[in-house]
Order: structure tokens, then sequence, then C-alpha cells
């Protein structure tokens, strides 16, 4: 079976900064991979590559066994769903039409469908009575909530996360991650950039630490956290846990 | 009273002043939407076109540029043996003046894309928008509704600008105020009576344009 994300010698330069210097990882299908490492360690930069947010330097995607270009990129991304540190809510929308423009613009499915499955998605993160409300009323735990049902709605068979909770007051953390449990637990494919420590370890299948533009080390959360065998990942560790 | 005959008198240019703004704004905005995008596109060929059209409209007066549409191209049409002329000289006035705020307006258009936050853009193509669909669904709303603003100051400015389409024969507030003052030398009169009445419109467009400001900043604190 191939993997559902495949990443060959992937490189990637900002002029003459090279930030990703060669990353090789394969990622199944309804595994849920957190990625991890120092701020600057290039893994933000190599989760945007995976949409081509960033366009790479060298090296090859492929997504569900398609090598990822401009030319499909349009439609990868209709399959692969994205959360921002962020949130991006479209902030002239109503929270329904942030959820509902993708599969309508895109989709094109009718209104009233799309409608339909967004309150379905809204009630699943706990916002249905947020529908006709504007992202400016919501608080932070709750834009990054309709962020999530925004991608959903798109029906991907991946999400990638990047610092889903980092802009997130502490009391709004536990909101978010709780949704994206259920994500993982639903069998949903998910890489996340993230710096919740615990989170990764609960809810991971594979954790990567990455520095310096490479994956130094991955393995089960119990190999990284509990075992690192990598000097740099005892390290990082031994500052943040 | 010469006063209230002088204001009078200039009243009956607002039709024509107020229907050139409005349509060369209309034309400027269209205009200067389709230049802004191409000041950003990526192909070099449609940004040197719009950064040279931005360059000259800017670089030049209003009225040699009205000189120059009215007059001067007809006879350029004529000296290479094709008999043209304007049958109502508004039709240059308007366009010379839909040209001209164009340039004025792509610029603030452009500022208003480049304070959309970048995410907006990422956030519409990581759901598989095209970068059209993101521009049109998602950036251009949220920039014009920034820019709305500097529109309206556009438009206070235009109405004041058009008065140099008195030099090319077009019957605005300031030409009526003037063919009066050359029948009966009311010449104080006649000029007072022109002010008040391009006051009696700008002053309520700026107040307008405030309210809408401030409206705009308590919507963005939010």
């Amino acid at each position: 079976m191939s993997s559902i994300i495949e990443v060959k010698g992937l490189k990637k330069d900002f002029g003459a900064l090279q930030v990703l210097k060669g990353v090789d990882v394969s990622i199944e299908e309804n595994e849920v991979v957190c990625v991890i490492g120092p701020s600057g360690s290039g893994k933000s930069t190599f989760l945007r590559c995976l949409n081509r947010l960033e366009e790479i330097t060298d090296g090859e995607i492929l997504i569900d066994g398609v090598h990822l270009s401009k030319d499909n990129e349009n439609e990868v991304r209709t399959e692969m769903g994205m959360v921002f540190q962020s949130f991006n809510l479209f902030p002239h929308m109503s929270v329904l039409d942030n959820v509902t423009i993708g599969p309508r613009k895109v989709r094109k499915v009718d209104r009233k469908e799309a409608e339909h499955k967004a309150l379905e998605l809204l009630s699943r993160v706990g916002l249905a009575d947020k529908a006709h409300g504007y992202p400016s009323s919501l608080s932070g735990g709750q834009k990054q909530r309709v962020a999530i049902a925004r991608a959903l709605a798109m029906n991907p068979k991946i999400i990638l996360f990047d610092e889903p909770t980092s802009a997130l007051d502490p009391e709004m953390v536990g909101e978010v991650l709780d949704v994206m449990k259920g994500l993982a637990h639903g069998g949903m494919t998910l890489v996340i950039v993230t710096h919740e420590m615990g989170f990764a370890k609960e809810v991971a299948d594979r954790v990567l630490f990455m520095d310096e533009g490479y994956i130094i080390e991955q393995g089960t959360p119990d190999e990284i956290f509990n075992h690192p065998k990598e000097e740099r990942t005892k390290n990082f560790l031994s500052k943040v846990l | 009273m010469l006063y209230v005959k002088g204001f009078l008198v200039a009243l009956q240019g607002v039709p024509v002043t107020v229907g050139v703004t409005l349509i060369a704004m209309v034309t400027g905005a269209v205009l200067g939407l389709v230049l802004a995008l191409m000041k950003m596109s990526r192909i070099k060929v449609l940004t040197a076109l719009a950064s040279l059209y931005i360059e000259v409209i800017r670089g030049t007066p209003l009225i040699v540029q009205a000189l120059i549409m009215a007059y001067g191209l007809p006879q350029l049409m004529q000296s290479i043996g094709i008999n043209f002329r304007w049958t109502y000289l508004i039709i240059p006035a308007i366009i010379v003046c839909g040209l001209n705020s164009a340039a004025y307006v792509a610029e603030v258009i452009r500022s208003g894309i480049q304070a959309v936050d970048k995410g907006q853009m990422e956030a519409a193509r990581s759901i598989g928008m095209t970068k059209r669909q993101a521009m049109q669904l998602i950036v251009i709303p949220q920039a014009l509704k920034i820019v709305l603003p500097s529109f309206g100051n556009e438009f206070v400015s235009l109405i004041k600008e058009t008065s140099v389409l008195s030099y090319v024969g077009v019957v605005e507030i300031l030409r009526k105020g003037a063919l009066w003052n050359a029948a009966t030398f009311n010449t104080f009169e006649a000029y007072i009576g022109v002010a008040l009445v391009y006051m009696l419109l700008t002053i309520p467009s700026s107040k307008l344009v405030k309210r809408l400001e401030k409206k705009m900043s308590t919507d963005s604190a939010n």
C-alpha cells in the first residue's frame, strides 16, 4: 500500500536561507503525525510545502500517489484542509458562509446542501448557535473551531494543522485540542505542528522531531518522549517538558 | 441681490458637474481596479504598462490632459485625414476625468489589497480556490471596504477638479459663473456664487466620508 503523503529529498530556500535541507518522510492513511521542534527548525515550512503554500526548491511530494505541482495544486488542496495559527477566518462573511464558501465555490455544491452539512459540522465543533454570527463576535477558541469546520466542509482526506493553539489564551487551548482529538479518533489523517507536548503524547501515532531543516528523529510518542536517542532531541525535550 | 443671483446661476451647473463626477468616478473605479491588478500582476508587461499609465496621468495636470483630449486629439485625427470632432465636449471631459481618476484610484485600491492580511489569501487557497476566486471572493471585498473612505475623498476632490473642464467648453458650475461674469461684469458676486455652490457639494460629501471613516474604524476594532 502506498502512503498518502510521500516526501522525498524536500529542500526549501528563502533566498540565501536554507530552511529545509532534505526531508524524507512517508505518512500513512489514518495516521496522526505530530511535528515538534524548536522555532526556526523548519516545521511550519515543512507543513506549508505539503499543500504548496510554499513552492519547494528541490525534491518531490506525492499526495495520494500524485506528484504535487502547480497544475494540480487546487485539486490536491481540496483533499487536504489546513488550519492556521492565526485562524484566518474570512471576516466579511458569517460563520456559516465561512464554512460553506469552499464547498459552494470550489466543489459547486448547491447552497442548501452546503448549509445543511455546515450546520452539522458546526454542531460537531459545538458552535451551531453561532452560525449566523460573524468571526469578530467569536473568541479565539471558537474561531479556531470554525476554522476546523471550514476545513472539514471540503471533506478532505488529510488536515494540516499549523500550530493551531499557539495564538490562543490558555483557557481556550483545551476546547480546540478536544475537537482535534475527535478527528484523530475518527480516523482522519492529521499532520500537526504543535508545541503541545501533552497532546502529541496522547494523540500522535508518530512524532517527528525537526531541527535545523532536518527530521532528526522520529518514532512513537513513547520512543520520542521517554527514550529519545538523539542528543538534540533530549536537549529540546529537557527544555519543554 | 447679486450674490443670490450669482449663486443661482452657478447652481445651474450642478447637474453637469455632479454627472461628470459620478460617471468619471464609476469609470475610474472599474478601470482603477483593473490597473491595480495589472500593477500587482506577475506578468512584467502588464506591470510596466500600468506603472507607465499611472506615472503619466499623475505626472501631468488634469487641464493639460483635458486640452489634449478635447482639442488636441481631433486636430491630430484631422491631420492624418480622419474627419473627427467631438459632438459634445462633455464626452471628452467625462473620458478624461475617468481616465485621470483611474490612476489615483488604482493606487488606492492597490494599497487596500496589500492591506488585507496575507493569511486571507492562504486560507482561501488552502480550501482549493484558484487565485482568481480568492481575489474575487475573499481579498477584493475586504480591500474595497478598507478603501471606501479614500474613495469618498477621491470623489470630493474630483468634484472640485472638474472645474478645469470649464476651460474646454463644458458648461459646469464654474463655466456658468464665468459666463454670467462676462455678460454682467459682476465678477466678485459671480465667483463667490461659484465658490458657495462647490461648498454646497463638498462639505456634505466630506461629512459623509468622515462618518464612513468612523464607522469603519469601529467595525475593524471589533
